[in-house]
């Protein structure tokens, strides 16, 4: 037989495969001869911090919450911008200047706006 | 099973054999994987073992789990409340077999000083099967290890099959035990009749 001169990389594919594989396989057919299963509605209960689950899990949350989510998502990124606004205010052109603030009145305006609907209103 | 006398001779000559039995009993009683939980003082004894002085990975024993589904081994460390008793039920029918239990200090065993009190379960075992137990108000770290090494050793000890089989290993050896509720005065039932009766009651004239 002639043997090229990758085939040794399937033989170590297959010695993987089999380490992999032998341990579990070893351990299923242990477990087949002398472990009997002991399940039971208490072990498999998806809780395992000791409590009773109370409830379904599929239950309806309030969605009023995400527009928070988004807002303070929004001026947490424009802070990223703010800084090295700030750090470089004194070498800026006008242009950028303007630029700079023409992106913060943007999202003033839109605070406003959510301000003026209510959404930042506690309830 | 291989002759003692020819066994002796053979590690002599420096062959050594062994069981499956006794490769299983090695590989489980130097793997155990404790719950991580404690329930009151003990419990800062217990991270004393554990830690670099007293030093459990010792004895294979350092990997404290924090889900009932990778643990083998219970360490009721401190005062079991009533309040705290069913918890503790269930996270012992959680654990996955073979599972151990180890009850550490005079209030796990038995209530220790407020075994008079109204709100304290007087001894773990009255629930679920204990292997081990340890007194000491606390015990020191000494005494948990000296009480792994016990575990161990029954462990070691331990059939895979046969009349005296380990108790994981008998299908009809109840793997659940019943969770105690609260009742009006007491847990409900105060005892599982199958694992702790009450000592019979004697007057003496």
């Amino acid at each position: 037989m002639n043997f090229g001169p990758y085939s040794f990389l399937t033989l170590f594919a297959f010695a993987g495969v089999v380490f992999a594989i032998a341990p579990l396989a070893i351990a299923w057919l242990w477990a087949r001869a002398f472990s009997p299963r002991k399940s039971g509605p208490i072990k498999n209960a998806n809780y395992e911090c000791g409590l009773e689950s109370q409830a379904t899990g599929w239950v309806q949350f309030q969605s009023e919450y995400y527009l928070y989510g988004i807002v303070f998502l929004i001026f947490d990124v424009e802070t990223v911008f703010l800084l090295p606004f700030a750090t470089a205010f004194k070498g800026l052109s006008f242009g950028a200047c303007a630029a700079m603030l023409i992106f913060i009145l943007l999202l003033v305006e839109g605070l406003v706006w959510l301000c003026v609907k209510g959404v930042l209103a506690r309830k | 099973m291989i002759d003692e006398g020819l066994r002796n001779e053979l590690s002599r000559q420096g062959v050594v054999t062994t069981t499956m039995e006794e490769l299983y009993n090695w590989g489980r009683k130097n793997s155990l994987w404790p719950l991580q939980f404690g329930l009151a003082c003990c419990a800062i004894e217990m991270i004393a073992t554990s830690m670099a002085r007293f030093d459990i990975a010792r004895f294979g024993a350092e990997v404290f789990r924090p889900s009932p589904r990778q643990a083998d081994l219970m360490i009721v460390a401190g005062t079991v409340t009533k309040k705290m008793a069913p918890q503790i039920v269930r996270l012992y029918n959680q654990m996955p077999e073979p599972k151990y239990v180890i009850a550490m200090g005079v209030c796990a065993i038995s209530g220790g000083p407020f075994k008079e009190g109204y709100n304290v379960l007087k001894g773990i075992d009255r629930y679920i099967p204990v292997d081990v137990h340890i007194p000491g108000c606390p015990p020191r770290p000494e005494a948990l290890l000296q009480a792994l090494m016990t575990l161990q050793e029954k462990i070691d000890h331990q059939h895979l099959t046969g009349e005296k089989r380990a108790r994981h290993l008998d299908a009809a050896a109840p793997g659940e035990f019943p969770i105690p509720e609260f009742g009006k005065h007491d847990l409900e039932p105060p005892n599982n009749p199958a694992l702790w009766q009450p000592p019979p009651m004697m007057r003496t004239e």
